[in-house]
């Protein structure tokens, strides 16, 4: 009976889809449910294949997902990573935005898919497969709901796809890490209640009695954008067969909610969803339980109650009322506290076993990721601080500073993970190269280094250049002195990219080849690691 | 008659922010509360049992394993 249904519902949205194509106001709508028609049509044919086929029960843990996840959380990172490096450039080389392909390839249209590449298909798809993984194994249970996880998984890949064309043929909202249009917002909204069912379903059937603080996170992560996501969407489209629509918030209250929103992607998203991932990958590659699951529990507390309010710090000397960026100030620093707690819990998980950063490359990824954590949030508070951002808002320093976040603490902590997870699910005795994991771990560190160091010489640089006014009042720079004097900051931040890019594509083969070449875990015991799918 | 705005921001910086805080203290608390040591230390623990399958419904290895094989 489900079968027939399903292939209803196919056959419905891809004929509903073909319409809306033929009506469609402008290019961006027109493709993608042209993509839309052609998803449908596959799911079809791929259903009526299939109809009627016996299901074996299935039993032992949902791996699935989580294999296609790792090897595409690699391809999103390299192809993330590749944009980046390449806008990085644009900005030193402005030949780089080519004529030929102006309005698609320039940097307005490339920074977001960017931005969004390396945060939501990177990030994202690495936080989905990762907790999949880590639910089923500390709720010693199977992924709740059957396929739900596939619908959850791919539905994700859509928005993913529908979002990236989206900017590359100019439908956006403008709202920074918000620009999918609505359509795509509302899949999002349908593919992320799956997505709590299903994290939830298996949650409530575990087997342990108490639930691992690594599930606590990424729980809040999931509940959370959700919360973010809906009210920072709320919008009316101006037709149904168009890609554009305008905003139900206005002027400050618009701003306000932008930054609420967005300083909660990076508090939820890119930090609690990866200190998830935190607790349970560093005690499994230390092969220690967590330093002190009590500063768990109360980094967990801390973080979840300060984030929510730090929003306005991006808000400072605006039309935004004092009080509240006041407030967005000071709950920012208050979260040095629970943010560096977190970092102290991870890294003296290692306490007793330090001369496993000599031997395992993978678990120096995690140190230094974590390292990383703590740098940011150092940085992100002191910024936040009125006066230090009245020098470093609208500069490159702010860039230096997401990046040393984005590529230390989440592309670190997520290479090891990877590192992790592939010889364990494809069943083998280890990783190809520890060689190349060196190798990755160094160009992608010095990678980063030369990255935040350049930002820092030219943000600052800019931000005083800016400020600087003659005896008589007048400034001194014009907007164009600062952009031909940050040049060579440009140039190596973009060799950092290059090195950071090498690094990660050294990792795709290395775990290619791990996956195609390593031996097979021997032992008998190891061989019950084989999935069970 | 307040308007929406003053009165929910008068709720919000008085008796929401004082329940909020003290469910943080409760929550310091009960983190530290006697007994809470063994508990945490199992807790802790979680990781490394699990690994390759699901539980059965007494953890005990072996037993399980076979009950999986019945199924």
């Amino acid at each position: 009976m489900w079968d027939y249904l399903k292939l209803a519902i196919y056959g419905l949205i891809a004929v509903l889809a073909a319409i809306a194509a033929s009506y469609a106001r402008d290019i961006a709508y027109q493709v993608h449910a042209i993509l839309v028609v052609l998803i449908a049509a596959g799911l079809f044919v791929f259903s009526l294949r299939t109809v009627g086929e016996k299901k074996a029960v299935a039993t032992g843990y949902m791996d699935g997902p989580v294999r296609v996840g790792v090897a595409l959380t690699a391809f999103w990172g390299a192809v993330g990573f590749l944009v980046g490096t390449f806008i990085a450039f644009q900005l030193a080389f402005p030949n780089l935005n080519f004529a030929w392909a102006d309005g698609y390839l320039n940097f307005g249209r490339l920074r977001p898919l960017h931005t969004s590449a390396v945060i939501f298909a990177f990030g994202g798809t690495a936080l989905i497969t990762s907790s999949f993984y880590v639910v089923q194994r500390t709720s010693g249970a199977r992924l709740w709901g059957g396929n739900l996880a596939w619908f959850v998984f791919w539905g994700y890949q859509i928005v993913i796809l529908l979002a990236a064309t989206g900017y590359l043929l100019g439908a956006t909202q403008s709202k920074e890490y918000a620009e999918p249009e609505w359509y795509t917002d509302l899949w999002l909204t349908v593919v992320w209640v799956a997505y709590l069912l299903a994290f939830m379903g298996t949650l409530m059937k575990r087997k342990e009695p108490h639930i691992y603080v690594a599930n606590w996170f990424y729980l809040s992560f999931i509940i959370t954008i959700a919360m973010l996501h809906v009210v920072n969407n709320l919008a009316m489209p101006v037709s149904i067969f168009g890609s554009k629509s305008v905003q139900l918030f206005a002027g400050v209250q618009d701003a306000m909610t932008q930054w609420w929103y967005g300083h909660n992607a990076v508090g939820f998203f890119l930090t609690a969803g990866f200190l998830g991932m935190m607790y349970y990958f560093v005690p499994k590659q230390a092969e220690r339980p967590v330093f002190s699951y009590k500063l768990s529990i109360i980094h967990f507390w801390a973080l979840i109650f300060l984030y929510i309010w730090a929003g306005p710090h991006h808000l400072h000397y605006t039309a935004l009322p004092d009080w509240a960026s006041t407030l967005g100030m000071v709950f920012s620093v208050i979260l040095w506290m629970p943010s560096w707690g977190g970092m102290i819990n991870g890294l003296m998980t290692l306490s007793g076993a330090w001369d496993k950063l000599r031997t395992d490359p993978v678990i120096r990824m995690m140190v230094v990721s974590i390292g990383f954590y703590g740098m940011s949030t150092f940085e992100g508070p002191m910024m936040s601080i009125r006066a230090v951002n009245s020098l470093s808002h609208y500069t490159d320093w702010t860039i230096g500073h997401v990046h040393s976040g984005a590529l230390g603490w989440n592309g670190m902590i997520t290479f090891g993970m990877l590192y992790f997870l592939v010889p364990k699910l494809w069943n083998r005795a280890g990783l190809y190269s520890l060689k190349l994991v060196s190798w990755h771990f160094w160009l992608a560190t010095i990678g980063i280094v030369l990255y935040a160091a350049s930002m820092w010489v030219t943000g600052i640089m800019e931000g005083l250049m800016w400020r600087e006014v003659d005896a008589q009042g007048f400034l001194v720079n014009s907007f164009a002195d600062t952009v031909a004097a940050k040049f060579p900051m440009y140039v190596v931040r973009g060799m950092g990219g290059v090195l950071f890019l090498t690094g990660a594509l050294i990792m795709c083969y290395n775990l290619w080849m791990t996956v195609t070449r390593s031996p097979v875990a021997e032992t008998a015991d190891d061989a019950q690691t084989a999935p069970a799918e | 008659m307040m308007d929406t705005y003053s009165l929910l921001r008068e709720i919000a910086d008085s008796w929401v922010l004082l329940a909020m805080f003290v469910f943080f203290l409760g929550v310091v608390a009960w983190a530290f509360r006697p007994g809470s040591r063994k508990v945490h230390d199992d807790t802790a623990n979680i990781p490394f049992r699990h690994e390759d399958k699901p539980a059965g419904d007494r953890d005990e290895p072996g037993r399980s394993a076979q009950r999986e094989l019945r199924q």
